[in-house]
């Protein structure tokens, strides 16, 4: 028995811990998008691979190198630059240059992660950073030269239905018909098919919104996210549309709606952490993705809506404290 | 009145199918027994024993004049052997009184105690609160003046995982559950009284039914951690939230174990003092089960009792593992206080923390906070030793649960930090 006793181990209560480690979380959000990933690389084909591996490789090693010349312990193994760079090759659109991509990924760990002090310290959603980074950049990249292969269901789109922010085509259409006529000139309905199943116009996340949604879901059932922020931001989203006399289905499975509904908004440092705090936010998302569509200069929003509300995340938290068991009012 | 299910909480691997259809049996009596003079909280007794001293079973061997404590019994007829000092279960050294039974042991027979009211037999049987809190019981009996208790809950709840010795002894002997909660009832005043049991423990409703007539509830709570608190217990039973810095009885209700109400029911009806209990010996032992254990039996002769270790073990923890105490030394003795000894596999405890990771507000520990406090908000205010920020967060309502450390993915010391910030806080004097 003495043996027992020398390899023990002494230690505060409690001695049992929850299996879910950040890992293994981390791991959840990439298995819950895989599907959706290999469904673009098999719609879109090898440039959805390689945009893949450049925006995880060099998020990895941002972060990697980042850690060496701070002479900080390394931290790969928490899973979250993989995270990140998945997040952000999944809101790129296919025909993104390599070099730009592989900024983007830089700027998301170097700038919007390592240097707030790493994971846990960004304001800020580090893959929307980076989107947006390179978004305000090179917006001429993103709107030049669309591979006119890849609209199959549109074909008479062209490069000005590309928006700088998602490439979110139909919108750009549907936006650009209701400014001019105030009317669709293509039947939204006949759009929620591809939309939700094969969708080759916009970033590799938008190529199936039945493959995110169902990701999500495994998400809330796995209890990995909260089921308030996705429920606020497609609910207010819908809500929304709906008052702007708009197809309010059409407008939550185009464009970034459901990759930043359950993968981005949902990124845990950059939301609130009280349940009521996460349906402001989901409703704040919901409302400025809404409101940024269809009166804001640009077809597509979700991007600037999400890092805007991440940014109020912590006055959210102050504002909806939960009330301590046993006093009556909320906060003194 | 309408049940409600507590704020937050967690369900974590229950771990009491090793022992939840073991019998009660008596564990042996040891060739020692070492009797710390501290089983309770609030003023330790004096030893009233000489080395040398023959005892009898049941005989006083420390008491004190103190309005909060608990006297302390001889389990055995035997004779001291050292009076010295112990490390206990908690890892405090205490004034303890060594006994070397004798070798013939009756323990049906013991010295009646002797008072003049019910209250003063229940004090003079040193009885305390045997979930693990150790309050003496007889104050929680003396509400003060102005506060009436209308319902007395009986915690059959026993929410820690691994523990069973609750259960078994509602399975067992609900007539002595139902009669200890009739007395206190009784004694208090209360005009309904009710056992809440959870979900988890059919059978040991079922056996209370059997015993309760119409003037004792029986009552089903959901499976779900800290369900035995008493915050959460009475707010889960009548609605009512324990104001903050009231005693519990502010909202009617008094909380009492049913191991509690049991030995209470012994000492009215029998004379009975409190020198035994059951304890849960589970985990990597042999023979996990329910001892029934004479205090003062060292952990260590208990789990050679149970057949000893059978694999590799990590911690051995004195209590319930979200609660209990991690042992540096299996030489301390079962008190009465002890519900359990888990003895935790590597892999089943939790690791150990490993530098400061960062917290990933992933909201966690603040949706399972059963108290509405924000853990990793206090938690990083005392990591930074902003002492005043921490202190006004509230750590003071914190019930130190353990399911905010229990949940944190990247395993920050949260509950550990919030312990610091709630001893700053009333070093302060805030209350």
């Amino acid at each position: 028995m003495d043996d027992a006793i020398e390899a023990r181990v002494v230690g505060p209560a409690p001695h049992i811990a929850a299996p879910t480690t950040c890992t293994h979380i981390m791991l959840w959000v990439v298995a819950a998008l895989a599907p959706s990933a290999l469904w673009a690389v098999v719609t879109m084909g090898w440039v959805a691979a390689q945009l893949l591996l450049i925006c995880i490789g060099v998020a990895l090693a941002t972060e990697y190198v980042w850690n060496a010349i701070a002479r900080r312990p390394q931290t790969l193994t928490d899973g979250s630059a993989l995270v990140t760079g998945l997040l952000l090759a999944m809101s790129l659109p296919p025909r993104t240059p390599w070099w730009v991509a592989a900024a983007a990924a830089l700027v998301a760990i170097g700038l919007a992660k390592q240097l707030f002090g790493g994971l846990g310290h960004n304001l800020f959603n580090p893959a929307l950073v980076g989107r947006a980074f390179v978004a305000v950049s090179w917006a001429g990249v993103f709107a030049a030269a669309p591979s006119r292969g890849w609209f199959q269901t549109l074909p008479e789109v062209t490069a000005e239905g590309f928006d700088a922010i998602s490439g979110a085509t139909r919108l750009a259409v549907a936006a650009a018909d209701r400014a001019a006529s105030g009317a669709y000139g293509f039947d939204l309905a006949a759009q929620y098919q591809p939309l939700l199943l094969r969708n080759l116009e916009g970033s590799l996340g938008e190529v199936s919104a039945a493959l995110l949604i169902a990701g999500g879901l495994l998400l809330i059932v796995r209890g990995i996210i909260d089921w308030r922020i996705p429920a606020g931001y497609i609910g207010t989203m819908a809500l929304v549309s709906w008052a702007f006399g708009a197809d309010a289905l059409f407008h939550i499975l185009a464009g970034g709606v459901m990759l930043g509904a359950f993968f981005m908004a949902t990124d845990y440092v950059s939301s609130p952490m009280s349940k009521t705090g996460r349906i402001v936010y989901g409703v704040g998302c919901g409302l400025f993705n809404a409101v940024g569509r269809f009166v804001g200069a640009m077809p597509e929003s979700t991007t600037f809506a999400i890092l805007f509300m991440n940014g109020l995340a912590p006055l959210i938290d102050r504002m909806t404290r939960p009330r301590t068991f046993g006093w009556v009012k909320r906060d003194v | 009145m309408a049940r409600q299910v507590f704020r937050g909480g967690v369900h974590p691997p229950e771990h009491k199918e090793a022992t939840s259809a073991s019998a009660i049996q008596w564990a042996p009596v040891p060739a020692r027994l070492v009797l710390p003079m501290s089983q309770h909280l609030g003023a330790p007794c004096v030893p009233t024993v000489a080395v040398g001293d023959r005892v009898a079973r049941g005989q006083v061997i420390g008491s004190v004049d103190a309005v909060v404590s608990a006297p302390i019994h001889s389990p055995v007829a035997g004779t001291v052997t050292a009076i010295s000092d112990t490390l206990t279960t908690g890892g405090a050294r205490v004034a303890a009184v060594t006994i070397e039974p004798d070798a013939e042991q009756d323990l049906e027979g013991y010295l009646k105690v002797t008072a003049d009211d019910e209250r003063g037999r229940i004090r003079a049987a040193g009885i305390v609160g045997l979930g693990g809190a150790t309050f003496p019981s007889v104050v929680k009996l003396t509400p003060p003046k102005d506060m009436h208790i209308e319902v007395l809950i009986l915690n059959g709840c026993e929410c820690e995982p691994f523990l069973t010795c609750d259960h078994r002894l509602m399975v067992e002997q609900p007539e002595r559950v139902v009669a200890g909660a009739r007395h206190i009832g009784r004694i208090v005043g209360a005009k309904r009284i009710v056992i809440a049991v959870e979900s988890n423990k059919p059978d040991a409703v079922e056996a209370l039914r059997a015993e309760a007539g119409d003037d004792v509830e029986i009552q089903v709570l959901p499976t779900r951690y800290p369900q035995g608190a008493e915050k959460q217990l009475i707010y889960a039973l009548l609605g009512a939230e324990v104001p903050h810095g009231k005693l519990p009885a502010a909202t009617g209700a008094l909380v009492h174990n049913v191991a509690t109400a049991a030995a209470i029911a012994d000492a009215l009806e029998h004379g009975k003092p409190l020198t035994e209990r059951i304890v849960t010996v589970t985990g990597e032992v042999a023979r996990p089960g329910n001892y029934r254990v004479v205090l003062g039996t060292l952990v260590s002769e208990l789990i050679e009792i149970a057949g000893g270790f059978s694999g590799p073990v990590e911690r051995v923890i004195a209590g319930g593992p979200m609660t209990g105490q991690a042992l540096a030394s299996l030489d301390v003795p079962v008190t009465k206080g002890t519900s359990g000894i888990v003895a935790l596999a590597p892999g089943v405890a939790a690791p150990a923390i490993i530098g400061d990771q960062p917290c990933i507000r992933c909201g966690r520990c603040t949706v399972g906070c059963p108290m509405g406090l924000e853990p990793y908000a206090i938690a990083n205010y005392a990591n930074r030793r902003m002492w005043d920020s921490a202190a006004a967060r509230r750590p003071i309502d914190c019930i130190e649960c353990g399911v905010c450390s229990y949940v944190c993915p990247t395993r920050r010391p949260l509950l550990q930090l919030i312990r610091l910030a709630k001893a700053a806080a009333l070093a302060k004097g805030v209350s």
